[in-house]
């Protein structure tokens, strides 16, 4: 909403304070105003001339040479506007003026001929073009013949005022007019108002017998009603009110069309005025519109109705959408003599569905759509009526031909100033609350220690103790609230144990070395498939995909981090970045049936990303690219970190992974995750060199962590270590030997290490090394050495019976 | 003999003082203390000696030995002190080359705020509540005084999925949830972080994805003070002791009355300059005390229960106290951002 100062001081004295304070105070006591500028860049000195004469400049054919009178002396200016003309009334911006844009205006020659100032356009004075009046937009701007020569055309253009740019939430409709902005601006500054008479001199003929009203449905249309103004002379509106509509963002057009959007502004209440010799009939019939009906808006575009659109028909055919646009055919024009005039009240949402479907949204569907005042339907009729006949020629008929099921509820609220206080953590005294009420102009009784507050219409906002404990506080001052801390019951807060887990995944991978990163949640179709965990892909998930999403990149919900992380990479690698480990904790959506009919299951999952090197120290020799042992040393590093023992890595295909080098990952049993090498195929998709990634399901690990930690007994007696290497085939895996190893090593066996695995020279083919070291220790007394040979036999024994193996030299 | 002796001794004791290394003191040991050496010698010829001097003579045969054995060590220690300590300056390496690269990684800005917003709160005494990203019309917007065809919908244009489910629009979901479980008894005490998802154009300045955290507390006679102290607490906690706060009135269809918190211009001190837009102000959360319509849809008595609620954006949070310049930095996951906030 913007809103002229100069237009607002009309109902409130404004002269003691400026347009910045008063800016400052209505932000702070509830509406942003946006901002507070001048309607015009610096302007100054430009008065009102009369063109005395207008000739040919006598060396350009384009260029009049004006004599212009403007009042203390007669200035030759040279004017290139094709509309100039002798006797007309002209802004002259005089030598020493200064228009918008800081031009500033001297005597100059043009062609050999002085000019001594320039006759100005309303552009060049500041006014945007879509605000000029059409026959001006193209030529110099002529004032009305009732101007004084000599006069200040800033004033009379309203080029002084200040306007109020007000950003409105949804509940406070009520300032979308020129009123509602008054008495919100009343109440804070605790100043009188004063609002328009609406006096009317009515003609003996009554409207009844012009028109009918007739509302099919009343719950859309509780309220029409319909005025004829006899006698219009369509002609330009007075110059104070084109400068109003233009300082409030709407071009003036003619006095008729003026009026109701001046109305429209003061009073926000949206008018229409059909060309009653044009509507078609006399009766105005209000009604759904039939599916595929037609109409022909004032915009001149044809548009198809549907049955929950509501329209204004003359009975046969529509003639204008309901609160969104009028018909092109009952439009006012220059002919008009006869003013239909429609002052109604539509509901709300079926004018925000007609302006949506048309993507029309007006100044006056905007208003319908937040609910107008009922009490002010017909007085801004009215009010329409009493301009039309001051300024337009017409003649009121008598009586209004109204339709009028409108329930008009005013709000009652009843609180006591404990309660109030109570809410606020404040003293306001009863009599101040009284002051904030009266001032906001809410009609009240006194009632025991409190009131009984019965709110305005225009204030539909207001309908229960919180709203007025609102509107005290916003005009009380949220500033003079004091600061106090909760006084209820001690309570200690902390991080759950699933909270606590991902801090301390966060801590342990971020310390190992990985980036941690966000990506979107919403990712492309394909994508949404891809590198999906087999406990998930189990579960065969459904796609879930956006209803209407913006693009494809954001279309569908994601089943795994990966796809989304893996682009990051590609996003850094084109950037010159090598060697790279990002991960993410984030959610996967899981819709486990067709079509999405409850929520989708969130699986909380934490998957990284790793390329390039992971260790890179050349000048001592210490490079090493990242491998899929490197990732497995995080993932194993992790599950020690948060305790959860006893995860197996089992070698397995995961779709669009290395199939040679991928591991799921398994505990107790339960599938929760895989790591390894991406396929070759799907790095070049990425423009990825070799990549390697991990996907964990996070609520599994929860399940399985141990979550006891009890302390242990420091071994007193000494360890003995053992080396043992087996020759086996290949294809045997160290992790199946390693479990023989255990079983077979008796109760002293503490810990078994890899550490040295060989093929190739002197290695029969298809063959390897592995050597393991062996830890014997008991925790009660010092091994003997006949208990560890015995324990090792065990173990050779078992080792090359289970494998064919052969122990090494 | 006795000169001798003193004369050996001398003589010896010059050796050792001049040998450069251990092997000339080597020499001089061989020389002088071995049993060819003239001391053995001079003890050889003893029986020559009357008796009465015999045993004069024996001791300072044994005090010269000692003296140079003793002097050799001395030496020789000095001598392997030195060795060492030239082998040791050999051994000097360039201190000043790159130490061998022990990388850590480290949070996501978003993640860094989040966490201490959080803590924050859990220092007054808050719980962190988590709920689905994916939700329920009903949660989303109904059970938050937000029926359908509710103007306010228009404000937070959402990712509907089917007519009843949505990408949640705010973490408010979270609330309404929470308090249910509460089944109408209090108090509810809690933050709720979250991602957060509206139909918008990417740019510098809007994101389809986005963070949120909501605070709520629900209890018997909560104030709006009480809101107004909390909020302070915070502010100063993370923008810094000299900042102040300022409550102006706004508008959320699940808090009446309903608040939105500016903070003073770090850069002008509330001058107005740039950064505030003149204002001296920049808007950082919208609050309220909980709308009775919420409360009783969660099924908390109104009468009995009040509360207060406030919600703010990390991203923007992250923009105004970093400077970060394009929301897309937080999810394009561009190293030589992510590496700027690592530092703990
Ligand atoms: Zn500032």
């Amino acid at each position: 909403m913007l809103v002229s100062i100069n237009w607002l001081k009309q109902y409130i004295d404004l002269d003691d304070i400026t347009p910045e304070e008063l800016a400052e105070k209505i932000t702070k006591s509830g509406i942003e105003v946006d901002s507070a500028r001048p309607i015009v860049d610096q302007i100054k000195k430009v008065v009102v001339g009369y063109v005395k004469s207008c000739e040919k400049h006598p060396n350009a054919d384009k260029l009049n040479l004006c004599q212009v009178d403007v009042g203390d002396e007669e200035l030759q200016i040279i004017c290139g506007a094709p509309n100039v003309q002798a006797g007309q009334k002209v802004a002259v911006a005089k030598p020493g003026a200064r228009l918008p844009g800081g031009m500033k205006i001297k005597k100059t020659k043009l062609r050999g001929v002085e000019s001594q100032g320039m006759i100005c356009s309303l552009q060049e004075l500041g006014i945007d073009d879509k605000f000029v009046q059409k026959e001006f937009v193209d030529g110099i701007f002529v004032f009305p013949d009732d101007v004084e020569v000599g006069e200040d055309a800033i004033k009379l253009l309203n080029l002084n005022d200040t306007i109020l740019e007000l950003e409105l939430t949804p509940n406070r409709s009520d300032c979308l007019s020129m009123i509602g902005v008054a008495y919100e601006v009343a109440a804070i500054l605790g100043k009188d108002l004063k609002l328009p008479e609406v006096l009317i001199d009515s003609m003996n003929e009554d409207a009844a017998d012009y028109v009918q009203v007739k509302v099919e449905n009343p719950e859309l249309n509780p309220y029409y009603g319909a005025f004829i103004i006899k006698n219009i002379q369509v002609g330009p509106s007075p110059l104070w009110m084109q400068n109003r509509l233009i300082a409030a963002g709407i071009r003036p057009i003619n006095n008729v069309v003026d009026i109701t959007n001046y109305v429209l502004l003061e009073y926000g209440q949206p008018l229409h005025a059909f060309d009653y010799d044009r509507f078609g009939s006399k009766e105005v019939v209000i009604r759904t519109a039939k599916k595929d009906e037609k109409i022909q808006t004032l915009d001149d575009e044809e548009r198809t109705l549907k049955e929950d659109h509501l329209v204004i028909t003359n009975g046969k055919e529509p003639v204008a959408i309901a609160g969104v646009m009028g018909g092109a055919d009952s439009e006012v024009s220059q002919e008009t003599t006869t003013v239909l005039l429609e002052a109604a009240y539509f509901d709300p949402q079926t004018v925000r569905k007609g302006s949506k479907d048309h993507q029309l949204r007006s100044e006056a569907s905007i208003r319908f759509e937040k609910g107008v005042d009922p009490k002010r339907v017909k007085e801004a009729g009215l009010r329409a009526c009493q301009l039309l006949e001051q300024y337009a020629g017409g003649k009121v008929l008598s009586g209004v031909v109204e339709f009028n099921e409108l329930e008009v509820i005013e709000n009652v609220v009843e609180f006591s100033s404990d309660q109030i206080n109570q809410v606020l953590g404040t003293n306001i005294s009863k009599g101040e609350m009284e002051e904030i009420i009266a001032r906001l102009r809410f009609d009240y009784e006194h009632k025991g220690e409190g009131f009984k507050v019965i709110v305005p219409t225009r204030r539909g906002d207001v309908s229960i103790v919180e709203d007025m404990v609102e509107e005290i506080a916003r005009i009380y001052g949220y500033d003079r609230l004091p600061y106090t801390l909760p006084e209820g019951t001690g309570h200690a807060g902390r991080l759950t144990e699933q909270q606590q887990l991902k801090r301390n995944i966060h801590r342990y991978l971020q310390g190992s070395g990985l980036n941690e990163s966000w990506t979107y949640s919403l990712t492309t179709r394909k994508r949404s498939g891809l590198l999906v965990s087999p406990e998930v892909k189990a579960l065969n998930p459904v796609p879930v995909k956006l209803a209407m999403p913006m693009s494809e990149a954001h279309s569908h919900l994601r089943l795994s981090l990966l796809p989304e992380l893996l682009a990051s990479l590609q996003y850094n690698i084109a950037r010159k970045q090598a060697d790279l480990a990002l991960y993410e904790l984030g959610s996967v959506y899981i819709n486990r049936k067709k079509g999405l009919i409850s929520l989708p299951e969130e699986q909380l999952r934490i998957a990284g990303a790793l390329t390039g090197l992971w260790m890179n120290h050349p000048w001592q020799k210490e490079t090493k690219a990242v491998d899929f042992y490197v990732v497995k040393g995080i993932l194993e590093g992790l599950f020690d970190y948060i305790h959860l023992n006893g995860v197996q890595f089992e070698a397995d295909e995961v779709e669009g992974m290395h199939p040679g080098r991928c591991a799921v990952l398994k505990v107790n049993g339960e599938t929760f995750g895989f790591l390894g090498q991406l396929h070759p195929s799907l790095q070049n998709e990425y423009d990825l060199k070799d990549t390697y990634v991990f996907d964990i399901n996070l609520e599994k690990i929860l399940e399985h962590m141990d979550k006891v930690e009890q302390f242990v007994p420091i071994p007193r007696y000494p360890s003995v270590s053992q080396d043992l290497a087996f020759v086996v085939s290949e294809q045997v895996s160290s992790s199946d030997i390693l479990e023989v190893i255990k079983d077979a090593g008796g109760s002293y066996l503490q810990k078994v290490d890899v550490f040295d695995v060989y093929q190739g020279e002197h290695m029969e083919k298809g063959k390897k090394s592995i050597a393991y070291r062996l830890l014997f220790q008991n925790p009660e007394a010092t091994l003997t050495d006949e208990e560890v040979d015995q324990a090792r036999e065990n173990i050779i024994t078992s080792v090359k019976e289970k494998f064919h193996a052969e122990l090494r030299g | 003999m006795k000169e001798r002796l003193e004369e050996l001794r001398n003589e010896a004791l010059e050796k050792v003082k001049k040998a450069e290394n251990v092997k000339e003191l080597q020499d001089v040991r061989v020389s002088y203390l071995g049993k060819k050496g003239p001391i053995t010698e001079v003890l050889r010829g003893m029986g020559k000696l009357p008796a009465e001097e015999r045993p004069i003579i024996g001791q300072l045969a044994n005090e010269v030995r000692e003296s140079i054995a003793k002097s050799i060590e001395e030496k020789q220690t000095q001598l392997e002190k030195e060795a060492l300590e030239k082998q040791l300056r050999e051994e000097t390496i360039d201190v000043t080359l790159p130490g061998r690269p022990n990388t850590v990684g480290g949070p996501h800005l978003l993640t860094k705020l989040i966490q201490e917003i959080e803590d924050l709160f859990i220092g007054m005494g808050f719980e962190v509540a988590e709920g689905p990203e994916v939700e329920s019309d009903y949660y989303n917007f109904e059970a938050l005084n937000l029926p359908k065809g509710h103007p306010a919908r228009d404000m937070q244009d959402s990712f509907y999925i089917t007519e009843e489910i949505l990408m949640r629009t705010h973490t408010s979901p979270v609330q309404a949830r929470t308090m249910e479980k509460h089944e109408g008894k209090g108090p509810v005490k809690i933050i709720c972080p979250g991602k957060v998802y509206r139909r918008d154009t990417d740019d510098a300045t809007h994101s389809h994805q986005f963070t949120q955290i909501e605070g709520l507390y629900v209890d018997k006679n909560v104030r709006m003070s009480d809101l107004k102290g909390v909020l302070n607490t915070f502010a100063k906690k993370m923008f810094g002791e000299d900042r102040e706060i300022r409550l102006r009135p706004s508008f959320f269809p699940f808090t009446e009355p309903s608040v939105e918190m500016d903070i003073s211009c770090k850069m002008c001190h509330g001058e107005g300059c740039s950064v505030c837009k003149g204002t001296g102000w920049i808007e950082i959360l919208g609050a309220g005390m909980v709308h009775p319509n919420v409360l009783r849809m969660a099924g908390f008595d109104p009468d009995e229960y009040n509360g207060f609620a406030f919600g703010m954006g990390p991203e923007r949070i992250a923009m105004l106290k970093y400077g970060v310049d394009d929301i897309r930095h937080f999810y394009i996951n561009d190293v030589r951002f992510l590496k700027q906030f690592h530092h703990a």
